[in-house]
């Protein structure tokens, strides 16, 4: 049960969203620009990067839902499983890995990000905006798992309703709700 | 030195926003509905609670602009802020805001924290559900300012006379107004 009387039969952050429309405008925004609009990292990069930050946060809605996202994109899920459990024997790039080694300590705090994380990752090509999306899509990961968790919302078990899910936020990105009330 | 080469003269996150306007739109507008928007807690309370948890996080940055804000809302009261920082328990605040300031140190911690006692032990002291919405998401948030503003090194002032005028123009304006004196168009249009 959630700890306030949100919307019934609306998942996880939707039911956050429809309870406060105000809010949701702006979070909706943000996921958008940083996740799907166009970027010189890929959208299934930026939603392995919100995926991995969300299982780290042990946020079942955010890490399942933005894993199907990211599966969605690759056409396959083995990899999301694997960036999840040890994301340096992924197959990824080698930038990649260097991002997600930046997005694992913003998560633990921001203070953890160290020069040598940055110099890491321009070694191997990140550009200053993609070390910066990086840091934001890892510190607002940070935001939306805590308030999908905080509220108690309903988190479904169905891997069908989450497959939907990521078919439609791979296509369709954040700006509309992707569960409509039934 | 910041990890990546933000825009100089401009501290904390506005150095990041200044770097990114299109993501400083939202991140802009979350917080000033949150802060600033109408609601049945005062700005005051609101920003207590955004300068307890940047407190949590360790975020200098925040701790010292929220709290020059809230400051600002509550008579200049600063003895009152540095209370609730150090235990909010014993400050002069309603027994409401006690409660939620409990919710969203949970919140900090991980949002599974926050336990069905602890949102009835609110109610119990007049809390209602938006308020309790906008206590979690107002900790959920400053989770995410506060990494942005650490995790990008940003330039953090340690001079408080910065903080405390910045603080009382911000409580008058709001954040919105506030930031278009450097920030570029597209951060408010799109």
């Amino acid at each position: 049960m959630a700890h306030i009387a949100l919307p019934e039969e609306l998942p996880g952050i939707s039911a956050g969203f429809a309870f406060r429309p105000e809010t949701a405008k702006p979070m909706r925004e943000l996921a958008h620009i940083l996740l799907h609009e166009p970027g010189s990292l890929t959208p299934g990069e930026r939603e392995l990067i919100a995926t991995y930050v969300s299982s780290q946060n042990d946020c079942y809605f955010c890490q399942t839902s933005h894993g199907a996202a990211a599966a969605a994109h690759l056409g396959e899920e083995q990899t999301v499983k694997q960036v999840k459990t040890d994301f340096e024997s992924a197959p990824v790039t080698p930038k990649l890995k260097a991002l997600l080694a930046i997005a694992g300590k913003v998560q633990q705090g921001g203070k953890r990000v160290m020069p040598e994380d940055i110099a890491q990752a321009r070694s191997r090509g990140a550009t200053d905006l993609e070390i910066h999306d990086t840091v934001l899509i890892a510190a607002a990961f940070c935001m939306y798992n805590r308030y999908v968790d905080g509220l108690g919302t309903w988190q479904p078990e169905n891997p069908q309703v989450y497959a939907q899910m990521g078919q439609h936020l791979a296509q369709h990105g954040y700006l509309r709700p992707s569960s409509k009330r039934s | 030195m910041p990890h990546i080469k933000l825009p100089e003269g401009l501290p904390g996150i506005r150095g990041a926003m200044a770097f990114r306007p299109e993501t400083a739109k939202p991140l802009n507008e979350l917080v000033e509905v949150l802060l600033c928007g109408p609601s049945t807690l005062t700005p005051g309370e609101r920003e207590l609670i955004a300068t307890y948890v940047s407190y949590l996080n360790d975020c200098h940055y925040c701790q010292s602009c929220h709290g020059a804000i809230a400051a600002a809302h509550l008579d200049g009261d600063e003895a009152l802020v540095k209370q609730v920082k150090a235990d909010f328990q014993h400050a002069a605040v309603s027994e409401k805001l006690k409660a939620l300031l409990v919710i969203a140190g949970k919140v900090q911690r991980g949002g599974k924290n926050v336990a069905p006692e602890d949102v009835a032990a609110a109610r119990s002291q007049g809390a209602t559900d938006l308020e309790i919405h906008d206590t979690v998401l107002i900790a959920a948030a400053f989770c995410m300012y506060n990494r942005y503003v650490d995790g990008l090194g940003t330039a953090q002032p340690q001079d408080e006379a910065l903080y405390r005028e910045r603080g009382k123009q911000v409580a008058r304006e709001g954040y919105i107004s506030v930031s278009k004196t450097y920030l570029p168009a597209e951060a408010f249009a799109r």
